[in-house]
């Protein structure tokens, strides 16, 4: 029997196809790259919810590694995620903005007051404006920028506090270092 | 009826009624005419937003869908376009926000080119197994007239 070189052809290709479809299965299709990551921050100018007649520019906290974490009172999981944002607040040199995204005033108040306030102070986008110019599609989402104004790490869904420990806080403090 | 009966008490009031009406079906165009958005305007919103992908929803697009976050980046997609940019920049817009999976149509670059050139080498791969085996059949066609035992073909 001679040796036929393309017999062994299906056998590869369905082992090819196993391993493509197992990476597949372990890379999480909610977890969208951002392509804001290692470019500026987006602008915006929003007012600030503890003090009205104050505004938030992001140009602000240059110098300054900060995290935006976006919420909002009707969302669920942002309350999950307090107990790892306040970890986050009290473990790094880091200031920690919220943005409260498309949510009332009053209803982001009361959340606060009845869920505790993790953030250095909340800013309101009210219309979503600068939830579309952060590329924000699914809230709780978090960002890292570093003194330079520059976006470097983005989490979509709720933090964790194992999320936290082990790349926030790790990545937080890389940065606060150079 | 009613404009016979208006008729009837008279020839000028007939001609001041109808020319009321005629003011009253004027306003009435004018005010949905400032009501309806621009029809062009929603005809390019609508092409536009076939081709986005709803970013909470995933396999609807745009157009197709009415959840909040769609129904927002619409909005933004009618005042960009109101405001004078072409479909080409607010597409990008958006690509810079949200990354090539906004796109239903991916772009042609070094990371999807197998996605791109996948569709064409898969039938020339068949074509090229096709015809090794039709090759072969042949060349066993011959072994099997030649004296020759121990072939494939042969049993």
């Amino acid at each position: 029997m001679r040796i036929r070189p393309l017999l062994g052809l299906p056998l590869v290709a369905f082992a090819v196809l196993v391993l493509l479809l197992g990476r597949g299965l372990q890379l999480d299709a909610h977890e969208l790259p951002s392509p804001l990551i290692g470019k500026p921050a987006p602008a915006f100018n929003l007012q600030r919810l503890d003090a009205p007649g104050t505004r938030f520019v992001p140009a602000q906290m240059r110098g300054k590694v900060w995290v935006l974490n976006v919420w909002a009172s009707w969302c669920a999981p942002c309350r999950a995620e307090l107990p790892a944002v306040q970890a986050l607040a009290e473990g790094a040199r880091v200031s920690v903005v919220g943005l409260n995204y498309k949510d009332s005033a009053e209803g982001a108040r009361e959340w606060l007051k009845a869920n505790g306030n993790p953030y250095a102070f909340t800013a309101l986008d009210t219309q979503g404006k600068a939830g579309i110019d952060w590329g924000v599609y699914g809230v709780p989402e978090t960002f890292v920028i570093d003194q330079r104004g520059v976006v470097r790490h983005k989490h979509t869904g709720p933090l964790t506090p194992e999320t936290v420990r082990k790349e926030l806080l790790p990545l937080i403090e890389r940065l606060n270092r150079g | 009826m009613a404009e016979r009966g208006v008729q009837a008490v008279g020839p000028g009031t007939g001609a001041w009624a109808r020319r009321a009406g005629a003011l009253l079906l004027a306003l009435a165009a004018g005010a949905a005419a400032a009501a309806l958005p621009d029809p062009v305007l929603e005809a390019r919103v609508a092409r536009l937003s076939e081709e986005l992908r709803c970013l909470v929803c995933r396999n609807q697009s745009l157009a197709d869908s009415d959840a909040e976050l769609a129904r927002d980046l619409k909005r933004e997609l009618r005042e960009q376009l109101a405001a004078g940019r072409s479909e080409g920049e607010v597409r990008d817009y958006l690509v810079q926000r949200y990354g090539d999976f906004v796109l239903y149509r991916p772009p042609l670059k070094a990371s999807t080119a197998l996605l791109w050139i996948a569709p064409l080498l898969l039938p020339l791969a068949g074509l090229a197994v096709l015809w090794s085996r039709w090759r072969r059949a042949r060349g066993e066609d011959d072994e099997d007239a030649a004296p020759v035992q121990g072939g494939e073909g042969a049993a």
